[in-house]
Order: C-alpha cells, then structure tokens, then sequence
C-alpha cells in the first residue's frame, strides 16, 4: 500500500540567535489510509514539533532544515504558502490538545465549522451550514441546531473537543494530525473521543497521526507506533509488535511507567512489579548526547552507546529499532 | 433588561455624588464671583458688595445653598450665569454640540488610527514599521496637547495655511448646508488631531499589546491550521479579541478626553463646553462651571454604559445568557 503522507529523515532547527540547534534529527514516519500511526514519547521529545513542520505552522525561530513531507505525493517543503492553506484545514488537518483554547472565544461554533467549509469547498452560506449541522450529528453532540449558535465557552470540554473533530473532518481531509486531543479530558469522556474518531475513520478512510503520551491510548488507537526520543525516531513498528516485543530500553522504560490496574489476587502477588520509571528527564534542546541520545539515562548503556551513534536495527520484519543492545537474533529469540 | 436599570440607577446615585462633591469642591477654592465682578468694575462699597452677595444668595449657609442647587437641578433650572448673563443651560445647550463634535471625532480618529498601528506592529513585532509606531506614539503621548496643538497651528495655519486658525465656521457664513458642512469639518481637522494625538498612543500601545498576546494564542493557531489567509486570520479572528482591552479603555478615557477638550478648544478657540468651562473658572462663575461638570458627568457616564453595552457585543462571554432561540435547520437569520 502507498502511503499517503511520508515524512523522510525530516530535520527541524531553532534558531537561538547564536546557532541552530538541532530540534528534530532525521524523523521518517509514514502513514496509510485509514490507518492511525501512534506518535509517543516524553515531553520534548518533539512530537508535536513533527505535527507543526507538517502542518507548516512552526512556531517563530523554527524552520525545517532537512528532509522532505509528502503528501498524496506532493512535497510540502516545497510547496508554496498558498498552496499550504489551500491544504491546510481541507487535505490535511490537525486537532490541537486544549479544547478550551484552541476555539475562538468570540466567534459561534457555526462561524468557524462553515468558515474552513465556504473556504475551502467554496459553498454558500446556508450549504456550509448543512454541512456544519451534519459534522456536529457525525461527531454526536446532543442538540445539534443549539450547539451551532453556541459559543465555546457555553460547551463541555467533551464537547469543545466534538467541535475541534467537526472542523477537522469538515472538508473530509486525507490526513488528520492529532495532538494528544484527549489529554484535557475526562477519562470516559476520552474513550468516547476515541471510539469516535475511529468510527469517523472507517467511513472516511482517513489517515490519522495520533500523537500522545498514553500508551494505553496507542495500544486502543493504533495500528502502527513510533517512538520518538530526543528529536529522533527511537523505534518504529506495528502496535502488535511494539507493545508486545518493545525492542528499544526506552520504549520498554515507557511501558514499566504505564500503570496497570491490578485486581483480586493480582494486587496482592508480591511476583507483580510496581510502577517503573526512567531515571533522569529528555535532555534540552542543544545538549543532546553524540552518541545514542538515550545512553544517559539507560540500564543497559556501555561505553560503545556513549561513544558511538546506534544503528537502525529491524528486529522483525516492519519493526526497527535505534539501538546497540537490540540485535534480530535476539529479538526472534 | 434589568442590567441596565441597575445601571442608571446606580447612575443617577453617581451623579448625585458628583453635583455635591463638585458643589463643595468650589466653595472650598478661594475667591468668589463677587469679588471678581467688583474687581472688574473696578471696586465697589461694603453695601453694594453684600447686596450683591445676597441677590445671588452667596450670604447662605453653604449647606443650605447645596440644598438649594439640588432643588433646582432637579427642575431643570440650572441658575443663571454670573458673567454671561444668561441661563445656564441655554448657554451648555448651545455649546454641546460643538464639544461632543471634537471629541467624538478625537476618539474615532484616535481608536482607528491607533489601533491599526497597533495591529500593524504587532505583525512584525520586530520590523522598521514597530518601531517607527513605538517612537511616534511616545512622543504623542509625552507632548502636552496644547503644545502639540500650537506646533500644528504654526505649520499647518501659519507656515502652510490649510487649514483655519480658529474657531469653528468662517464669520463670514456659508451660502449652503453643503458648504457649511465642509466648512465646519474644515475647521475641525486640527483640533481633532490634536486631541487624538495623545490618544493615538495609548490605544496604539494598547492594541499592539493585545494583538500581540491574541496572535500567539491557540485560537489563532487553530484558525492557521484552516488554511486561512494571514489578512483573515489577523482581522476575522484576532481583532475581536484583540479589541477587548481597547474597548475598556474607551470608557475609561472618556473622562480625559473632556479634560483635554478644555486645552484643545482654548487653543483653537473652538466654541465648546471646554471654553466655557476655561472661561467660567477664570470668571468664578459657579453657576456655569457647576452646570459644566454636571453636563460633562452626564456624558462619561453615558460613554460608560455604552462601553459596558459594547462589551458584551463584543465578547460573548460577558454579554450574559443568550435568549437567542435555536433557529431551525436551514433557515438564516
């Protein structure tokens, strides 16, 4: 299968006023229609950083360095600005994390569905309307018509978060970025947005780039993962083989620190081990190791990981790893 | 709407507050109207002097004459003036016009002006343009308005005469209403820029400030992610939000406005309030100065409430509980 989005050894860079320094170091991640590629890793780690260069929204002092973003088969590094807005919000569209901002406070939820409807799918007022009322049906919010002239500060998180999804899917996109878009919420409300988001996807055959902490959200969402460290692609796989086989420490780091409800006689087996963590933090912008960025903070390390840059490894067939300690021999093993 | 009973009412309290703080305030300065008449008469005998005092009622207790005053405004009467020889409120009636002229054309100018170079700034925050805004409103704000107005009469009526020195119609009259349109706009220029001047640099601050808050916003991001051109992200999303703080600061302004009026219209010897109020301080007329302030509390208070009204125009979440009805599918307002 094709991808519909492929992003190849992108490099980001913030300028400091005194030097560039490296943000992204050669990302590569590729999506396929309606399926959801699960984007992990620590804050700062630079996922959402991977969402805006796609999104060609970096924030000032950002700039992609390297690298190229294809979609549909078209390099939107190279693509002009206009041509990016015609992309943006209509091929390629993104659900930012705070549903409580990321709405205009002064503008009704009808004013910025149709808005990105008329731009885009140049409709007419009362078409883009229909079409909005049919986005807030899609995404199942309850009253409709009244949701329309609301204003957002007069909607639920939950909601806000339905409306943020009907902007996204209004213009039926090829790809839709998603920005860790539950993390604001309640957690029955986020499988609900979860549940959602998968049906949508199903009758759309969107490609999804859920980006998120939570690997219990991966392991809900995803078809395919990559884990992201430090401003690079650690690991990449399927979700069956990254969750079931994790062949990077830090990918296994991430899952010890997932917590895991225990019942009954599991809570009490002194066998079952406690919440892990991964001593130390995500190295800042510019102080990044030479060798393996993750060295520093990992069990395993010896003095060739702080020495020398670590190898792509595919471990399986579709499964790879940047790391010295993971070997395809082990790893069948 | 029970807001705005609340509002006059507690209005009227205001107003009450400031005719009798305004009354004792000038009992307390020294000086009376008499004096100053038997000054200009050149002296006069202890007889003539107390006869005067009584004819005006000036022999009362004060709290008395307060009690009075109140009486009066109440009926409408607003005494008769000392030096002018006419009846207070005639003599505001005709002046109004001309003083709510001047300043509502200073405000508009001043908010127009200052707020698009406040929004232009703060695009390019760190451009020649920002920069220049910066310099040209400090030195707005720093001059005194009347320096600033004599500066404009020696240019523009003494070295390069554009426009009229003073006043506010040429004496000679105008054959028709088109021309004396023209001909008051004609006079009007370089007072309402010279008022605006100080202004202009507040809301230019102001907006720039705000703008620059709103443009790194979430929202405003969202709104980018749509693919909408710069020119409507800057006006159709962040101007409303960026013109809240502005609005306050109209009604907050209001008052100094009236202040800067007094200078500007002695300066160009504008036939407004402003000069009224100059010349009855210089004259001791109470009756006129009283019925100035009255008149001038009634306008703030005025620009309050229809600040307060605007406010909720512009943002929907001061503005209350909707009662807007549903409207059903299809149908637009």
């Amino acid at each position: 299968m094709q991808p519909i989005l492929e992003i190849k050894n992108l490099q980001v860079g913030v300028d400091t006023g005194k030097s560039v320094q490296s943000v992204l170091d050669g990302v590569s991640l590729q999506l396929f229609p309606g399926k959801t590629l699960g984007v992990v890793g620590e804050s700062g780690c630079g996922k959402s950083m991977t969402a805006l260069a796609t999104m060609g929204l970096l924030p000032d002092r950002f700039s992609v360095t390297g690298g190229s973003i294809i979609l549909a088969g078209e390099d939107l590094l190279a693509a002009k600005p206009s041509r990016l807005r015609q992309l943006r919000g209509n091929a390629l569209s993104m659900i930012f994390q705070e549903p409580m901002t990321a709405l205009n406070p002064v503008l009704t939820v009808e004013r910025q569905i149709t808005e990105v409807i008329e731009l885009h799918q140049k409709k007419s007022s009362a078409e883009a309307r229909e079409i909005a009322l049919e986005m807030l049906r899609a995404v199942q919010i309850p009253g409709p018509e009244e949701r329309l002239i609301a204003y957002p500060h007069e909607l639920s998180g939950g909601m806000r978060q339905r409306v943020m999804i009907a902007i996204a899917l209004a213009c039926r996109p090829k790809v839709i970025i998603a920005d860790e878009p539950t993390t604001a919420l309640d957690v029955t409300v986020q499988a609900q947005i979860f549940r959602l988001l998968r049906d949508l996807q199903m009758q759309t055959e969107t490609a999804i780039m859920l980006i998120t902490h939570d690997l219990g959200a991966v392991a809900e969402m995803a078809d395919d993962v990559a884990v992201l460290y430090a401003g690079k692609c650690v690991e990449s796989g399927t979700v069956e083989a990254i969750l079931g086989a994790p062949a990077h420490p830090y990918t296994r780091g991430l899952m010890s620190c997932t917590p895991r409800l225990r019942l009954g006689a599991a809570a009490n087996d002194p066998q079952a081990e406690g919440l892990g963590e991964i001593p130390g933090m995500v190295p800042p912008l510019g102080r990044f190791p030479k060798a393996c960025r993750f060295a520093p903070r990992c069990a395993l390390a010896d003095a060739r990981c702080h020495a020398e840059q670590p190898p792509l490894v595919d471990t399986a067939p579709g499964h790879s790893a940047l790391c010295w300690k993971t070997s395809p021999e082990k790893a069948v093993a | 709407m029970p807001r705005l009973v609340k509002k006059l009412a507690s209005a009227i309290g205001l107003l009450l507050a400031v005719v009798v703080l305004n009354f004792l305030l000038i009992q307390l300065a020294p000086g009376d109207p008499v004096s100053v008449i038997v000054g200009e008469m050149g002296g006069a005998s202890e007889d003539l002097i107390a006869q005067m005092r009584a004819e005006y009622g000036l022999d009362k207790p004060v709290w008395l004459q307060l009690l009075i005053y109140i009486g009066k405004i109440c009926t409408g009467d607003f005494g008769f003036s000392y030096y002018f020889k006419q009846p207070v409120l005639d003599l505001i009636l005709q002046r109004l016009p001309a003083t709510i002229l001047l300043v509502i054309t200073a405000l508009i100018t001043a908010v127009i002006l200052g707020t698009l170079m406040g929004i232009f700034s703060a695009r390019k925050p760190k451009g020649v343009l920002s920069h220049f805004v910066t310099i040209f409103s400090l030195v707005g704000y720093a001059a005194p308005v009347f320096w600033t107005g004599l500066m404009l009469l020696i240019v523009f009526a003494s070295i390069f005469p554009i426009f009229p020195v003073s006043g506010m119609m040429n004496v000679r009259g105008n054959a028709t209403w088109y021309g004396a349109v023209f001909d008051v706009l004609h006079h009007l220029v370089l007072p309402a820029v010279t008022l605006a001047s100080i202004y202009v640099a507040t809301y230019s601050r102001l907006s720039r400030a705000s703008m620059l808050d709103v443009l790194g916003s979430d929202y405003i991001r969202t709104a980018r992610a749509k693919g909408l051109s710069e020119r409507r992200v800057v006006f159709g999303h962040a101007l409303r939000n960026g013109l809240i703080p502005v609005v306050t600061m109209i009604g907050l302004q209001f008052g100094q406005l009236f202040a800067g009026a007094v200078l500007v219209e002695t300066v160009f010897n504008w036939p407004g309030l402003g000069r009224l109020a100059y010349e009855s301080i210089l004259r001791r007329d109470y009756p006129t100065l009283l019925g100035i302030l009255f008149f001038s509390a009634i306008l703030v208070m005025v620009a309050n409430i229809l600040t307060d009204l605007a406010y909720g125009k512009i943002d929907p979440r001061i503005g209350g509980r909707r009662r807007k009805k549903a409207r059903p599918a299809g149908a637009r307002p």
